[in-house]
């Protein structure tokens, strides 16, 4: 096996450019001229903008230009682009509340933009900022997902009095139903899926700068999908595609939330314009409390039947999920997106989901790592955990009674999933050895005399990754053999580029150092639609496998036409005749190809290609995770001291990235069932966790050991036979934490606990359950 | 942050003087407090009177009896000093668990003090153990200097230059960290000296307090179940989205009764 063969643990090339300092993120960039901006925010949750008046901002030294709602208005920009596609219960299309840079007349959350000013220095512009008058009428708010339905609740938008933006239904009510009639055990329970936010370590920023004399824009911003990003500006700038140039530099964490079109993009963009020069927004670390999108938020109330000895007849699933004050293409997707998780990897044969989408006045939403498969894997693997503790039946045993077996593949789920493969039921085993699930009781016990209360917790998650789509690359040998590698992925810290490198340099037998991989320039990079929902691996590793295989075909007909011999063979990128015993590199073949005398008639010069991968259906990874806590009974502070994870992402790049990958969606899950929570005033609608004073994340001494291994089902659904595996650990974390949590503390009647699990709700969940006792 | 002049300190003196002489002028020692609020426009000082050059300044000196640290001493400073590891391991211990290591080697003692955070860990070992907090005008009792939040007995002019604190025969802080900025939700002192014991409670109240029914039961018995019935009422302390007040109060008791514990052995 190759130095760069799949599966072989390259340390990332990314990393020591990254960690000395070298990266270019959006703050680093400095151009000739720029001038820099800053956002004013509504203070308010709800309220009329009665008058705006700039003229003291506009008379400060430094200051040059201090835009309105109104100068959105009155630009040649029309809004930004909105979700679609939805419709409401009784059939008719949603609401597409419009969505300008700048709000006019009326903000709906804390951190709505109503003003921008352009000034100099970003001291200036925040001292400018202050200066300007705003007289507001506060309206009522209501920040409540749960709310946000009933009759009395304000109105985010005039346009919905019920506040209901969509509604969405999946599966099949009435087989539902009759599954439910025949029951001999029903459990219910009400979930409640905290917001949070990605808190990613670079703040969102963005560069924007109109060339007058080209009428052409280029906008630099962390994104996530540069192509799409330019095709949705589009829209907002009204010019043809070719006029913008979109350039995503380093990108240091996303998660999604990144990956919208925002306010601030327009508004530098019709700032440049205005003003002549490039101007520069860099949201602060509390900008981005309140201004960057938020995810998850949602209230679900579960059904499970369940037959007399425990299989699964069928499941209810009721929802309703903020999307906040504003949509954007994709927003819609949380909610509904991923509900074909909800089946699990189970043979559940009914399955009836109802997901009411609604506004409130709070931040919009956006796909937060897992887009929707966290929460509903947290849904299923709660409420069988619930079944199993209401019918006394080991949750393990339970699961086992109703995996689909890997006998049934291609199996189709009562929900959207059309599963390939998959061997679940090895996967849980694997986990239960290596998590010790029948030395359980003894470390219970062991705990117990300690002063601690354990509990184990257990779950299975299957995924869709990698959704239908296309993926672009290219692969250019220049003069001297050295290779630019260009993808339409985008990195945000997930190692793309060891990734690619790897595929490059093992297929074509290239050096890493002679290498350059290059992302996010639409001016580059010819096709592609980005990096997210898992899908990087499967198709953008594809698309590059697509383009290694031209280059070798080539390579092989360039070397026989050298050579003189017709039994060219590629092995790890040498070309190698064994009539002939002679080979040559693939660098010699690339300096050889221009020139015209080595190359066959007819054939065009360079050693180049560019490929487009098509991906026509999804695929399924699917896991085990096992883990322990501890609880202080007198304190409720809980412990992780457990961790262990059986994935199938399908065939292994690199198991370093991949483990990384699993570590930090693991970290984001128990962060949220632990400590991450946005929460808002009811009364106010203010955001009451805007800085990390308050805003609790999971930190490297909250986890033990987390201890990975693969149990690779290689998929057929792509060139390379692998899932994806971005969101796997957060989508397993969350469900076999809260179990492990209502474990420890089930013998005291507790049945279930709330995210996020702070030491002070659990200590008040023991005190109620044993109060209830009493 | 608003604009302001800048001064370095040559000595006490000189920072009094150069403070007493500013319009709105204010000391910056660390700057882990100060400098966020100025980053957030919330304070504009007109003038910043840095005491980061006064040697004099900084040190842990430690006797058998007593301990003075240096205004100027950053936490780490004072966690690392292996004299004060053995004669009063507590406070050493304490400094070690505030923030994280970049507040604990810029955040100083005299910052902390001065600005008398409600959760803040040092008022505990200030009031726990008996302490004195030296300025250039005078000295003051540990268990005069917190009036309440954020407020302390200082005078505008004045400069903390020491604080010292009293050797216990035995001492132990528990601290339950803030699960987001590590500050003290509840931190307990309990420190014995001969037949007296001092209970001080930082992070539970708007200010520091002591609790004296704790105090008596213990020198009574010092043991964790005499104050197994002692609780403090949850009316007097703080309560945020974090933690109640109900909550606090019921902390309070288990720390002290694991700090007692942790005395005992
Ligand atoms: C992320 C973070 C976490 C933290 N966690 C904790 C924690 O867990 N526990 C804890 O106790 N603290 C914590 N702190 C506070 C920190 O430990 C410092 O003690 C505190 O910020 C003040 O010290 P400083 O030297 O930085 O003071 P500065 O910020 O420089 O000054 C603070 C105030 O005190 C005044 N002042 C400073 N020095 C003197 C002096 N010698 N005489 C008179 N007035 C003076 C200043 O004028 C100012 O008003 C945390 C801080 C941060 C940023």
């Amino acid at each position: 096996m190759g130095e760069f063969a799949m599966g072989q643990p390259v340390a990332r090339f990314e990393d020591p450019r990254l960690l000395r300092g070298g990266g270019r993120y959006i703050d680093d960039l400095v151009l000739p001229n720029m001038a820099h901006g800053y956002v004013l925010r509504s203070p308010h949750a709800h309220a009329k903008i009665l008058s705006i008046d700039t003229s003291a901002a506009q008379k400060l030294p430094g200051v040059l230009a201090v835009l309105t709602g109104q100068d959105w208005a009155d630009s040649t920009f029309a809004d930004l682009p909105t979700a679609t596609g939805r419709k409401r219960r009784d059939g008719t299309p949603m609401y597409r509340p419009p969505f300008p840079g700048l709000v006019k007349d009326r903000v709906r959350y804390v951190g709505d933009c109503v003003a921008f000013v352009v000034a100099k220095t970003i001291a200036q512009a925040m001292e400018a900022a202050e200066l300007i008058e705003i007289d507001y009428e506060p309206l009522p708010a209501i920040t409540s997902t749960a709310d946000a339905i009933l009759p009395d609740a304000p109105r985010v938008w005039e346009e919905t009095p019920d506040n209901i933006h969509f509604v969405h239904t999946e599966g099949d009510k009435a087989a539902t139903d009759a599954a439910f009639a025949k029951a001999h055990h029903i459990a219910k329970q009400r979930l409640v899926l905290t917001r949070v936010t990605a808190a990613s370590m670079e703040t969102r920023g963005a560069v924007g700068d109109y060339d007058a004399a080209a009428d052409r824009y280029t906008i630099y911003s962390p994104l996530q999908r540069a192509l799409v990003f330019r095709a949705e500006l589009m829209t907002t700038l009204r010019v043809p595609e070719s006029k913008i140039r979109v350039v995503a530099g380093d990108i240091g964490g996303s998660f999604g939330m990144k990956s919208g079109v925002f306010n601030e993009v327009g508004i530098v963009l019709l700032a440049s314009k205005i003003v002549g020069r490039p101007v520069k927004w860099i949201s602060t670390r509390s900008d981005s409390f309140l201004c960057d999108a938020h995810g998850r938020d949602n209230v679900t109330d579960v059904e499970l039947a369940l037959d007399k000895d425990g299989k699964f007849l069928g499941m209810r699933v009721k929802t309703i999920a903020a999307v906040g004050s504003y949509t954007q293409p994709g927003s819609e997707s949380g909610p509904v997106g991923n509900l074909g998780t909800l089946a699990g990897v189970y043979t559940t044969p009914a399955i009836d989901v109802d997901v009411t989408a609604v506004f409130t006045n709070t931040n919009p939403m956006r796909p937060y790592r897992g887009n929707g498969r966290p929460e509903a894997a947290y849904v299923v693997e709660r409420i069988i955990d619930v079944a199993a503790d209401e019918m006394g039946i080991d949750p393990v045993e339970l699961r086992r009674r109703n995996l689909i077996p890997p006998e049934a593949m291609p199996y189709k789920t009562a929900l959207s999933f059309k599963i390939d493969c998959g061997e679940f039921e090895k996967n849980m085993d694997m986990a239960l050895v290596m998590g010790d699930y029948a030395g359980f009781e003894a470390r219970r016990a062991a705990a117990r005399k300690r002063g601690k209360l354990r509990g184990i917790g257990v779950s299975n998650s299957i995924e869709r990754a990698a959704a239908p789509g296309f993926e672009g690359s290219e692969i250019r040998f220049d003069r001297t053999g050295s290779v630019t590698v260009l993808s339409g992925a985008v990195t945000q810290g997930q190692g793309h580029e060891t990734a690619f490198k790897q595929i490059v340099c093992d297929d074509l037998g290239v050096s890493p150092n002679d290498v350059h991989y290059l992302q996010g320039d639409t001016d580059q990079v010819f096709f592609g639609e980005g990096t997210g929902g898992s899908r990087t691996a499967g198709i953008g590793g594809s698309a590059l496998k697509m383009a290694t295989t031209k280059i070798i075909d080539k390579a092989k007909k360039i070397a026989s036409h050298m050579m003189k011999v017709d039994d060219v063979e590629c092995v790890e990128g040498l070309l190698t005749s064994r009539s002939s015993n002679r080979s040559m590199t693939m660098k010699e073949i690339a300096k050889a190809s221009l020139d015209p005398k080595n190359l066959p008639v007819g054939m065009e010069a360079g050693l180049n290609a560019s490929a487009v991968y098509t991906a026509h259906v999804q695929n399924y990874p699917n896991g085990t995770h096992v883990c322990e806590v501890e609880i202080d009974e007198e304190t409720g502070q809980v412990e992780l001291v457990e961790y262990n994870v059986v994935d199938d992402v399908g065939n292994v790049i690199n198991p370093l990235l991949l483990k990384g990958q699993i570590y930090g969606g693991v970290a984001q899950g128990v962060g949220q069932i632990l400590m991450e929570e946005i929460r808002f005033d009811p009364e106010s609608g203010q955001n009451l966790s805007g800085s990390f004073m308050d805003y609790a994340m999971p930190r490297a001494e909250h986890f033990p050991h987390i201890t990975v291994k693969s149990s690779p089902v290689p998929t057929q659904t792509n060139l390379l036979g692998v899932k994806g595996a971005g969101e796997a650990g957060c989508v397993g974390a969350m469900p076999a934490l809260a179990n492990a949590l209502v474990d420890a503390m089930s013998h005291l009647g507790v049945k279930h606990i709330e995210m996020p699990a702070t030491p002070e709700r659990v200590w008040r969940t023991m005190e109620a359950a044993k109060a209830a006792r009493a | 942050m608003h604009n302001f002049n800048y001064h370095l300190a040559a000595d006490v003196q000189d920072a009094v003087a150069k403070l007493s002489k500013s319009e709105d002028g204010k000391i910056i020692s660390g700057g882990m407090t100060l400098l966020p609020t100025l980053k957030n426009r919330l304070s504009a000082p007109s003038d910043l009177i840095d005491l980061g050059n006064i040697d004099a300044l900084r040190g842990v000196v430690v006797s058998k009896t007593e301990v003075t640290i240096k205004g100027m001493t950053c936490h780490a400073d004072v966690a690392a000093n292996a004299d004060l590891q053995r004669v009063l391991p507590a406070l050493a211990n304490l400094a070690g668990i505030i923030g994280d290591p970049a507040v604990r080697h810029r955040g100083t003692i005299g910052g902390s003090v001065a600005n008398a955070d409600p959760a803040a860990d040092y008022p505990a070992a200030v009031v726990g153990l008996d302490g004195v907090v030296e300025t250039n005008q005078r000295r003051i009792n540990g268990d005069d200097f917190f009036i309440s939040l954020f407020e302390t007995a200082l005078e505008p002019n004045e400069v903390i230059t020491a604080v010292h604190f009293k050797v216990p025969d035995a001492a132990h802080y528990m601290k339950f960290r803030h699960p987001a900025s590590g500050y003290a939700v509840v931190g307990v002192m309990v420190a014995r000296y001969g037949k007296k014991v001092r209970v001080a409670v930082t992070g539970a109240g708007p200010n520091v307090f002591r609790v004296p029914a704790m105090e008596a039961a213990l020198e009574q018995n010092f043991a964790p179940e005499a104050i197994a019935n002692v609780a403090v009422d949850a009316d007097d302390l703080l309560g945020d989205m974090h933690c109640s007040a109900e909550y606090r109060a019921h902390m309070v008791g288990v720390y002290a009764r694991r700090a007692v514990a942790a005395i005992v052995g």
